[in-house]
């Protein structure tokens, strides 16, 4: 199938490992500085919220963690397409590198959003849409991590994990309607595409910087996994021989 | 606002704190982990590259 020449190089292994470290340094900085300015505003200059006092400050880790949760899937899935596809190695990688990442913010949405019910809701879980759904992706994770170290083969391992990626898909849509679909605890989106956000400024503002933050830390440890199964993907290769062969050895 | 009152972040101080944490906790070990992943692989890598052109140049001797 034909592919731009360009989309070629970026997909070469060697030449992503040769520029992924500039990028994820920058990306990481970037992180730190949104971490900063989103937790000062987040915890220090926002104001108590009139319903729910101080604990809506959950908010900033809570929202971030589950749409991360959502979009990290999303790439996981589409790469793993690609990688099905079109036979793109880094294409593998990054699906199979961004899975432990997604377990993790989906760890983190159920976790914080349950320590946030306890005080709001008056009990640590329900069995409702949003909360099931959102359970099941912390699922499909765990299942696509294990399917990935049951196989020897790396290549085998990411096509099944491809495969098993794109049909849990389906829950995607699910966990993002979920609250309007059905009547649930959780409340409804407060931020929305089409309508003006129902949340002030100075609240906003320092999730919009989480939100920020939490994106490019997803990106720059990404790059940094993406590196390590680079070298192991293609460890017998020449250019990584001598990338690492006997002349650079360092002890 | 004293430092007092942003620990009991109005009454709900455990919540808040222990969902920090925790969300602390966790995005740290994403960081530590692949770190950690990166630097054994380039040393098991090295260690096996050293170890073939000593068997190579062993067989030419």
């Amino acid at each position: 199938m034909y592919l731009p020449k360009w989309i070629h190089q970026f997909g070469a292994p060697k030449y992503f490992y040769d520029i992924s470290f500039c990028i994820s340094r920058w990306f990481g900085i970037i992180c730190i500085i949104c971490f900063i300015c989103g937790l000062y505003g987040g915890l220090i200059l926002a104001p108590a919220d009139y319903q729910q006092g101080d604990s809506f400050r959950i908010m900033y880790i809570h929202v971030p963690s589950a749409w991360m949760s959502l979009f990290v899937y999303m790439v996981m899935a589409i790469a793993g397409g690609i990688g099905l596809i079109w036979r793109i190695k880094l294409a593998e990688i990054v699906a199979r590198s961004s899975a432990p990442i997604g377990a993790s913010f989906t760890f983190l949405a159920l976790v914080t959003g349950s320590i946030w019910g306890k005080p709001m809701w008056g009990t640590w879980w329900v069995w409702d849409a949003r909360l099931t759904s959102e359970l099941i992706l912390l699922f499909l994770y765990l299942g696509y991590i294990a399917l990935q170290s049951a196989f020897e083969d790396r290549r085998v391992a990411a096509r099944a994990g491809a495969i098993l990626a794109l049909v849990g898909i389906v829950n995607i849509p699910i966990i993002h309607y979920s609250v309007e679909w059905w009547s649930t605890l959780h409340q409804g989106p407060t931020i929305s595409k089409f309508d003006k956000p129902s949340i002030h400024l100075s609240m906003l503002i320092p999730l919009l910087f989480m939100v920020f933050a939490f994106k490019t830390f997803y990106i720059t440890t990404l790059l940094i996994r993406v590196r390590s199964e680079i070298l192991e993907y293609e460890c017998n290769t020449s250019w990584v021989k001598q990338l690492l062969g006997n002349n650079n050895v360092v002890k | 606002m004293s430092l007092n009152e942003f620990f009991s972040m109005g009454g709900y101080g455990i919540y808040v704190w222990s969902s920090y944490g925790i969300c602390a906790v966790v995005l740290l070990l994403n960081v530590i982990q692949p770190i950690m992943r990166e630097r054994r692989t380039i040393r098991e890598l090295q260690k096996r590259f050293s170890l073939t052109t000593v068997n190579k140049s062993d067989e030419h001797l």
